[in-house]
């Protein structure tokens, strides 16, 4: 045996993974800079594939982070920023302690500040990587846009989370390119399309904040500082791929339209232009005059192998989305006092509809409630005592269910104080197998043009009559048992007779043999789950274990959607009859 | 105090006087003091006549005084409007440090006199005597209703004297409860006259000349210059900073560089997304979704991590009724912390459909004949059958139970021919395999005994009886492990030849192929376990010097001289020839419980106790070419069948499986084994189920004997 003796731990992946310790240690940073560091860089700690091997035989549970990830925080600028900063604290707090304000006043102008700039464009090499990338920068803006401003982070935190996010939904109308929302418990989810990517963002329902005691404030602090930077850049290129400024500026014709209603009440120009901005009620101006030769035809470059029908289907779906973007153009909409302006706004300016609320409400009001051009007035309270004809009242659900419906919804069952229509999450797409609401089966009829409305509405006279004719069945039902229940006395009687008179003439008792009926198919499925059962066995353990953990996932899914079906049906059960009950109340 | 009032009135009044009248209203000095100019003769006899009264210490003394200080103070009042005309000295009353000359006490708390009957010396020094308090309730009320005074009568605290408020009193009382100024005349809005204005004027306003140090430079300052510099100096100080000029926000991907994407970007594996709400987390979700009540409970129970879903689902009917969701700012510091502190791995997930991980195996239909169906059960047995075996004709089945009994049935009819009663448990039995003899070998206790059943063909009856008899004891005596003893004339009335007496318990029989030699295993842990004897010559031999684990049990090769041991773990292969061990078998199982070897001599089964079956190829490895874990439990018994490719198992969960075992005789062709029929029958008692098979020598047919004392054909 010749050669060095190989130690162990030495090549392979235990070299390639260090410890969080061991690398905090190499950056000679302190826990809370490492964290700092490691958000802002987007650096995570990676599971290796054999930890054993990586953490040198031992089993304890370690955080491990790539070698050269860690290397490459070496090199990072920022880390001397951070140095600097502490420096910066220490001798203000000395200053502090010696009371020497001159220095203190000179130790504030100078303070260290770092820019982030080059680790946004390092980590998103390119502007759609970005884009993908926003959906957890626009909720953490979003979320810290609704923040007292006092206390939990920087005033001006929050001034610009409130800016970014604000700009952020004034493209997202410009653009036209909200596609879904959703008023779920926790929030409201809206889904944009933005260059083809799908973004995702939630919004808190404008409350005050329960600010819980266990969460980290200085951890999201650290997050949004990167966030708000990379937002602030998003929205600059965004805003410049529509030929919009950026900063924002409200258009001259709408400004002016905006300016006299309020001048007094706003002291600070600068603040009354960001309110006005979040009122989005007006448009923003726009670098070069818009023409409308834009909006060129696209020429048609036919792919090979894509075939006529496949073209065709894209085509209709480019209409399709078209006709979504103008759902609510030329309509008119009054948001009562009572109802959430700010989303309400946002969605139906995003799919071209006008809209006003009382002046008081919010600055940026364009129309007054008596305007008699409006066609939806919303509105969240049981009845409304004076009610203007002409327009429609509605509950704000019918804007957003006609938004995910793509198609505006028949108002009906939105009328207030109507028990309003369950409101089905627009992300979910049911596969085969899974459980699908009959109210989601009702919207998909509507959209394929067929009138469910009337078919059910039709039905459900069937069946009120059916109800009516019930009991008459039931009745019938009874009489035919009885009918039954005679001839079968009768043909027992028959029987016995016959038996009688059979026993007179034979002592012996002779039963006929009664034939069984093999059912071959059932035969035949029997015999083939057994040899599927037998084939089973005969698995290896591996391909075994992960055949029943497949197998026990599917079960668990249709057993879930059972449950559901199940449920429901119980419920509608329950819901006739009471109805039925009342029905009776009302007749007697 | 020096300047004389100038009012008119009286210039020759002492500062005494003065002083004792404004003293008199000590309490009320200010208001009295506007009327001590007024102050005129009548006023001081009248005190002095009070006092030169009051000295005797008659108890009317403060009652005849209180009417005269009325008068005094009535004087006063026409000599108000007097007095703003009088340019008032505010030095003149300044008697707060002069004594009271009624009462010489000083200026102490008056409470320290209250549990004395006076309250002070008068300037002779007699004791100044409280008012005697005379007065009873009714007095008092009698005053209140009468005296129209009695409502600005107070006590003077000096004497103990009752002293009725003056108009100029009360005004006063009522212009401070008013929150005014005390003094009519003071104006508090006067115009304000400055005396040094911002305008420079001609004239200093003090003529004082500069100071030296004002010419000269200051060293406290140059010490604190000489510092900034040093400091600047040595780099501690930095000049201000110029602001940047550069717009925060700016096209940042103007030029996408693709060098820019590095090896890094597509190392990067990006956070999975938040999955999207579905209809539960609607507001207004469809009635289906929501909890019933004992979900709800069931729900609050778990583990707030194992929550699914992780919230309640909860209807609203309006919009206007959501509240704020409590755990918004929760849910986005755990996406903060899932960011930067969860471990990520790329991880292919497996889509594969689970039909196609089931292997593919030639359908059962097309390996027949095997057994299918139970067809015949045989009865008789009180206890749990735990062994069987089948004669080589195939005709006849013998059993031994845990009864005592070892019976005899005929297969085809399930009829038991014979019954021997042993008297103890039958641990195994074991029919000779060749065609010619009719012998079987019961193991009980620490006896084997062979037994003639006396069942089929007489002359074969008769032959073995001769075989057996025909035994000559050699000349001289062997020493044997055993001792073979023929058996009585009672016992041969039963059958039963000879007795093989073991030291030990003998768990185990099993004949060798040819039907002379037999093997026995006892328990005899450490010692010796395994017993070869050969029966024509009955003659006994130990094969091994040493013992090799505790022997499970034990088979003669069929074609070769070959003996195969199975010990707890490991199965061993032994050459009797040539007295060695060929082969160990690493059977990868716990605990062997039964063994079988193939007709072919080439494989070998084993089934252990934790519900596996080792199929070992000789010829190919030490280690199981497959092991079948088909039981649930415990495999009691395994066997092969001697023609058709077949093999089969029965376990402690009742049931016996039949499996297809093709051996080929290509040797690069891996036998292919296959499960037909899992057959169940046997239901299991003391939590046991199947403990011995059998094949059929020549049918397709299973025997299996269950400890629910029954033994059954599939056929």
């Amino acid at each position: 045996m010749g050669g060095l003796e190989k130690k162990k731990y030495e090549r392979g992946a235990a070299t390639n993974y260090i410890t969080r310790n061991r690398a905090r240690k190499k950056l000679q940073l302190s826990l809370p800079d490492f964290r700092r560091l490691c958000i802002l860089k987007g650096i995570y700690p990676h599971e290796p594939k054999h930890k054993k091997k990586v953490n040198k035989g031992s089993t304890a549970p370690r955080t491990f982070y790539l070698l050269k990830d860690i290397k490459f925080l070496l090199h990072e600028p920022i880390v001397s920023k951070f140095r600097e900063y502490k420096v910066f604290v220490r001798k203000l707090r000395k200053a502090y302690g010696k009371s020497e304000w001159g220095t203190v006043e000179r130790l504030k102008d100078n303070k260290p500040t770092y820019k982030l700039d080059h680790i946004v464009k390092e980590r998103y090499p390119t502007f759609v990587d970005a884009l993908r990338d926003l959906d957890d920068a626009l909720s953490m803006c979003f979320l810290f846009s609704t923040f007292p401003r006092t206390g939990k982070c920087h005033v001006q935190t929050i001034q610009l989370c409130r800016r970014l996010a604000v700009e952020f939904q004034n493209y997202v109308i410009a653009s036209r390119s909200l596609r879904k929302v959703f008023l779920s418990i926790k929030g409201i989810y809206y889904q944009a399309e933005v260059l083809g990517q799908t973004i995702t963002w939630i919004t808190p329902y404008a409350f005050a904040h329960d600010h819980p005691t266990d969460v980290d404030y200085r951890v999201m602090a650290t997050f949004t500082e990167f966030y708000t930077t990379l937002l602030g850049f998003v929205n600059f290129r965004l805003y410049h791929s529509l030929n919009l400024l950026y900063p924002p500026k409200i258009d001259s014709q709408a400004a002016d339209e905006l300016k006299p209603a309020e001048g007094k009440e706003y002291a600070m120009d600068s603040e009354s232009y960001l309110e006005r901005l979040s009122a989005l009620s007006a448009s923003l101006a726009r670098a070069v005059a818009p023409t409308h030769e834009d909006e060129v035809e696209v020429d048609e470059f036919p792919v090979e192998g894509e075939t006529a029908e496949l073209m065709d289907a894209k085509k209709k779906e480019q209409e399709a989305l078209e006709k979504h973007k103008k759902l609510f153009e030329g309509l008119r909409f009054f948001l009562n006092r009572e109802v959430p302006r700010e989303p309400l706004a946002f969605v139906i300016r995003c799919f071209g509809g006008q809209v006003s609320w009382d002046k008081s409400l919010c600055i940026g009001a364009t129309y007054d409630a008596t305007d008699p051009s409006i066609t939806h007035h919303i509105i969240d309270r049981p009845r409304l005592d004076k009610q203007v004809v002409g327009r429609y009242y509605l509950q704000p659900q019918w804007v957003f269910d006609s938004v995910n419906a793509k198609l505006c919804l028949p108002v009906a069952d939105y009328f207030p104080g109507v028990l309003l229509p369950p409101h089905l999450s627009p992300f979910v797409t049911e596969k085969e197998g899974d459980y699908v609401p009959p109210e989601k089966l009702k919207l998909l009829a509507l959209q394929r043009g067929e009138n469910p409305e009337e078919e059910s509405e039709e039905e459900e006279e069937e069946e009120e009559e059916e109800d009516d004719n019930d009991k008459e069945e039931e009745e019938e039902e009874d009489e035919s048992e009885k009918e039954e229940e005679m001839k079968l006395q009768k043909m027992e009687e028959q029987k016995m007779e016959e038996q009688k008179t059979q026993s007179k003439v034979l002592p012996v008792k002779v039963t006929a043999g009664k034939v069984r009926l093999e059912d071959k198919q059932r035969l035949e499925q029997e015999q083939q789950s057994e040899e599927k059962r037998l084939a089973i066995m005969m698995m290896k353990k591996r391909e075994k274990y992960l055949y029943k953990k497949i197998m026990f996932g599917k079960k668990r899914k249709i057993r879930e959607a059972n449950k559901l079906a199940e449920k429901r049906k119980a419920h509608d059960a329950a819901l006739k009859e009471q109805k039925k009950k009342n029905k009776k109340a009302r007749q007697a | 105090m020096e300047q004389p009032s100038p009012s008119g009135g009286s210039p020759e009044l002492s500062d005494s006087e003065q002083s004792e009248e404004s003293s008199v209203y000590s309490g009320l000095e200010d208001s009295g003091s506007d009327s001590e100019c007024s102050g005129n003769g009548e006023e001081e006899e009248e005190e002095e006549e009070e006092e030169e009264e009051e000295a005797p210490g008659s108890p009317s003394g403060p009652q005849a005084q209180a009417p005269g200080k009325r008068k005094t103070l009535e004087d006063d009042s026409p000599l108000e409007g007097k007095q703003d005309l009088v340019v008032h000295d505010e030095y003149e009353e300044d008697s707060s440090d002069e004594e009271d000359i009624r009462n010489t006490v000083g200026n102490i708390p008056m409470e320290w006199y209250q549990d004395f009957p006076h309250v002070g010396y008068d300037l002779d020094g007699k004791k100044i005597y409280k008012p005697l308090r005379s007065k009873d309730e009714l007095d008092l009320f009698l005053e209140k209703m009468e005296n129209p005074e009695y409502w600005r009568t107070v006590q003077d605290g000096q004497t103990g004297a009752e002293v009725p408020l003056s108009e100029e009193q009360l005004e006063l009382i009522r212009r401070l409860q008013r929150g005014n100024f005390g003094d009519v005349g003071f104006d508090p809005y006067e115009p304000a006259v400055d005396f040094f204005s911002h305008e420079v004027r001609i004239h200093p306003v003090t003529n004082r000349p500069a100071d030296k140090r004002s010419f000269i430079p200051s060293l406290v300052e140059k010490e604190k210059v000489s510092k900034l510099v040093h400091a600047i100096k040595m780099g501690w100080i930095q000049p201000r900073k110029p602001k940047e000029n550069v717009p925060t926000f700016y096209d940042l991907w103007a030029r996408e560089d693709p060098n820019s994407v590095l090896g890094r970007h597509k190392m990067h594996v990006p956070a999975p997304k938040i999955p999207l709400p579905g209809h539960a987390e609607s507001y207004n979700p469809p009635p289906e979704f929501l909890l019933s009540p004992e979900e709800q409970l069931a729900w609050e129970q778990q583990d707030p991590a194992e929550r699914r879903p992780s919230f309640i689902p909860r209807k609203f009917r309006s919009l206007r009724a959501v509240p704020a969701y409590s755990r918004f700012i929760h849910e986005r510091f755990e996406r903060c912390l899932d960011l930067y502190l969860c471990p990520r791995q790329r991880r292919m997930r497996v889509n594969v459909d689970p039909e196609d991980l089931i292997p593919k195996l030639p359908r059962p239909r097309d390996l027949q004949p095997f057994p299918t169906t139970q067809a015949l059960i045989y009865r008789g047995h009180s206890s749990l059958v735990r062994t069987l075996s089948v004669s080589p004709s195939g005709q006849w089945l013998v059993s031994g139970s845990d009864d005592g009994t070892v019976r005899f049935w005929e297969v085809s009819t399930a009829r038991c021919l014979r019954s021997i009663p042993v008297g103890s448990v039958v641990r195994s039995v074991a029919w000779n395999p060749n065609p010619s003899i009719c012998l079987v070998a019961v193991a009980l206790d620490e006896q084997v005994l062979l037994v003639n059943p006396g069942l089929g063909d007489r002359l074969l009856v008769a032959a073995t009886d001769q075989l057996l008899d025909s035994w000559e004891a050699p000349e001289e005596e062997r020493i044997q492990p055993v001792r073979w003893i023929p058996a009585g004339p009672e016992e041969r009335g039963k059958g039963i030849r000879l007795l093989v007496q073991h030291d030990k318990p003998v768990t185990q029989v099993t004949w060798h192929g040819k039907g002379d030699y037999w093997a026995s295993v006892v328990r005899n842990p450490g010692g010796r376990q395994v017993l070869i004897h050969q029966s024509s010559r009955r003659w006994s031999q130990n094969p091994f010097r040493k013992s090799p684990g505790m022997i499970q049990c034990v088979r003669f090769h069929p074609l070769r001289p070959y003996f195969l041991v199975a010990s707890q773990r490991s199965v061993r292969v032994y050459n009797l020839l040539r007295q060695e061990l060929t082969r160990k078998l690493q059977s990868n199982c716990q605990w062997i419980s039964s063994m079988a070897v193939h007709p072919g001599g080439d494989n070998v089964i084993c089934g252990s106790y934790d519900s596996k079956l080792a199929w070992f190829d000789l010829d190919l490895s030490t280690r199981p070419y497959r092991l079948l874990r088909h039981h649930g439990r415990a495999v009691r018994a395994v066997a092969f069948h001697r023609r058709f490719p077949l093999f089969a198992s029965g376990s402690d969960d009742g049931s016996v499986i039949v499996c297809h075992g093709m051996v080929y005789s290509d040797l690069l062709q891996n036998a292919l084994l296959v499960p037909l029929k899992v057959l169940r029958g046997h239901a299991a008692r003391l939590q046991l189920g199947v403990l011995d098979v059998a094949f059929h020598p020549q049918q397709p047919w299973l025997f299996s004997a269950g400890a629910d004392g029954t033994l059954r054909l599939y056929a």
